[in-house]
């Protein structure tokens, strides 16, 4: 199945589906489509709405439903306060990219490609990891940090963040190459190449649509990451903005446009993902879930 | 059915873009020969992951164990010298007062999530494959739920639910309900997490279906068309029962990634008030991380409970993915 090609098309087939929609009732799916999307993003709006709220319209009963006397208090707060927070995610999710990656892709070229022997059981050991629980990874980690004194630290935080993204990325890998024809990578090895270069040379540059779907990943994950944060660099001066937000609610309850001026500010990655990567990302999703 | 799946995507590289079975087809061509030198750079290029899967997966388990099985305290934490006590945490664990409110929300938190998240899903998956205009756009726009940060979910629901100043009691007000202590009341706070945790995973539910929907071919809903079969036949007759093989694998990995769901209840509720919306996960967390005086011990035991849990039902999907794919 996968057919990201289908998930992802821009624009639908031709092919008429279920005799109905010949254009006639088009419009009225629209706008039922359009009723239910906006019912769906309800929360994604009340959270700029909030944001753009002045202090003393906060608690007004019933809320307004626009921002008519709009502030940009709760923006000019997040630039105050929240930019290290913004630039430790950053430094950390780009650390976790990198990690996942290094790791992740040779994984899956040798996975797909080399045939190792006991590829199966270590396959099978990824999909396994990928369902321990957050909880019991951060206080695995918790204990060993405390150990080597790596409770705090930026490295510790990625190579934590990187557990939330690697066996995902060594199984999109895995499937993304094993498309990979074996005669171009014969041919290589008929002009001299060893793995290493067949590997650097042929198989990097053909896998980037799946590195892209994978870098992806890991950011988004590694930048929504509360957990391993809350537990292993809590306090510290490395906190990454999930946790400046989440400190942000017990310390200051009543200034909710800041609040939620942060979360508008946090979610942008998503939302630049959405738009410049949309096709990406739907693989992601049907990837790990629906087989071939 | 599962054959058919298979035609559209298997012809070059570069149509697939990315998208990939979860099961490595690799094992399956084990007879061919496997020259020594190659077995060498495969396992060289594997290394750096093993070892990472041995230090930062294997490790972090081996002392989650090793914490559930003796007495830690702040002072031996540090130092590593914690008397074995062997089972005693987890009989602690199993006496506590929370053990079984914790598990009964443990269990009415994934059901009723499960249940939610894929009927919405399956519903939106069928109406958005009626490729109307603007469908793949607004489709698109359903994902936003799913990448946004659960922090920032969980505290704009927080604030919505809010008992005074919260949208959704001022709409009800409006159509002439009582206002309701969503997130301050003990018989509401379950539910509460329950919704913000439904509205987060539609989107995942919508994308499986919806490409698994794909798959099943027109000319079944045109032949049935042309018998006379109606829209709800249609859906009931040849939609449902062709995509139980996808919806299997939907519900069974979003038991387990429901079993797991930490953020949100943490974030709006801290799983209380009183207990009420406890989970295996929150209360994990309340005994390890969440007290001023750590009970690391107890935790460690309700984590590994809920690892033996996402194990057995994780088992239970590869199984089904498995046999899925032989078939």
């Amino acid at each position: 199945m996968t057919t990201a090609t289908t998930v992802t098309t821009p624009r639908p087939r031709p092919r008429p589906r279920r005799g109905r929609s010949l254009g006639r009732t088009t419009w009225w799916q629209t706008a039922t489509g359009l009723a239910l999307t906006a019912v769906m993003l309800f929360p994604v709006y009340w959270m700029l709405n909030v944001s753009f709220t002045r202090d003393q319209d906060m608690r007004k009963s019933p809320p307004d439903w626009f921002p008519m006397n709009g502030t940009l208090d709760g923006y000019r707060a997040v630039l105050d306060q929240q930019l290290p927070y913004l630039a430790t995610s950053l430094v950390i999710g780009l650390g976790t990219v990198v990690l996942t990656v290094a790791l992740a892709a040779p994984a899956g070229y040798a996975l797909a490609k080399l045939r190792p022997r006991g590829g199966g059981v270590l396959s099978f050991l990824f999909l396994v990891a990928q369902m321990i629980p957050g909880i019991i990874m951060a206080m695995g980690f918790y204990a060993i940090y405390l150990q080597l004194g790596l409770l705090q630290s930026v490295p510790g935080l990625i190579v934590a963040d990187s557990t939330l993204a690697v066996p995902f990325a060594v199984l999109i890998f895995t499937a993304f190459m094993s498309g990979i024809p074996s005669e171009l990578l014969q041919a290589a090895q008929m002009d001299g190449a060893g793995p290493l270069r067949t590997f650097w040379s042929v198989v990097l540059p053909m896998s980037r649509n799946s590195i892209v779907t994978v870098s992806l990943f890991a950011f988004l994950w590694s930048w929504s990451d509360f957990i391993f944060a809350s537990t292993l660099v809590n306090g510290g001066a490395n906190e990454p903005i999930t946790l400046g937000i989440y400190q942000y609610i017990g310390n200051n309850n009543q200034e909710w446009n800041a609040i939620m001026a942060t979360a508008v500010v946090a979610s942008l990655p998503a939302a630049v993902i959405l738009v410049l990567a949309q096709r990406y990302v739907a693989a992601g999703v049907t990837a790990g879930a629906v087989k071939d | 059915m599962n054959r058919t799946t298979q035609l559209p995507d298997r012809r070059t590289v570069r149509d697939r873009k990315g998208a990939a079975p979860a099961t490595p087809p690799p094992a399956r061509t084990a007879p061919r020969r496997r020259p020594t030198s190659q077995q060498w750079a495969a396992w060289g290029f594997l290394a750096p992951v093993t070892l990472y899967l041995v230090l930062f997966y294997a490790y972090p388990l081996y002392r989650n164990v090793d914490l559930s099985l003796r007495n830690y305290t702040v002072r031996s934490f540090v130092q590593g010298d914690a008397p074995f006590t062997g089972l005693e945490n987890y009989q602690t664990v199993f006496d506590d007062p929370t053990f079984a409110p914790a598990l009964l929300h443990t269990v009415v938190f994934t059901v009723v999530s499960l249940v939610f998240q894929y009927a919405i899903g399956l519903a939106l998956a069928v109406f958005f494959t009626q490729h109307f205009r603007l469908s793949a756009t607004l489709r698109a726009l359903f994902l936003v739920p799913w990448l946004l940060p659960l922090i920032v979910s969980a505290s704009t629901w927080s604030w919505m639910l809010n008992s005074d100043s919260g949208v959704v009691n001022a709409a009800l007000h409006a159509v002439g309900i009582d206002a309701v202590n969503w997130l301050t009341s003990p018989s509401w706070s379950l539910t509460s997490v329950i919704i913000a945790n439904v509205w987060i995973g539609v989107p995942f539910n919508l994308v499986v279906l919806y490409s698994g929907l794909q798959s099943i071919p027109a000319s079944l809903y045109e032949a049935a068309a042309l018998d006379g079969a109606n829209a709800w036949q249609r859906f009931w007759r040849i939609t449902f029962p062709l995509l139980r093989p996808v919806s299997a694998i939907t519900l069974l990995l979003g038991l387990v990634y429901t079993l797991k769901v930490f953020d949100i209840i943490w974030i709006m509720t801290k799983g209380g008030p009183a207990d009420s919306s406890t989970t295996f996960a929150t209360w994990s967390y309340q005994l390890g991380f969440g007290n001023l005086v750590p009970a690391f011990g107890p935790g460690a035991a309700v984590g590994n409970l809920l690892v033996v849990a996402a194990l057995v039902f994780g088992l239970v999907y590869l199984r089904v993915q498995r046999k899925q794919y032989a078939s």
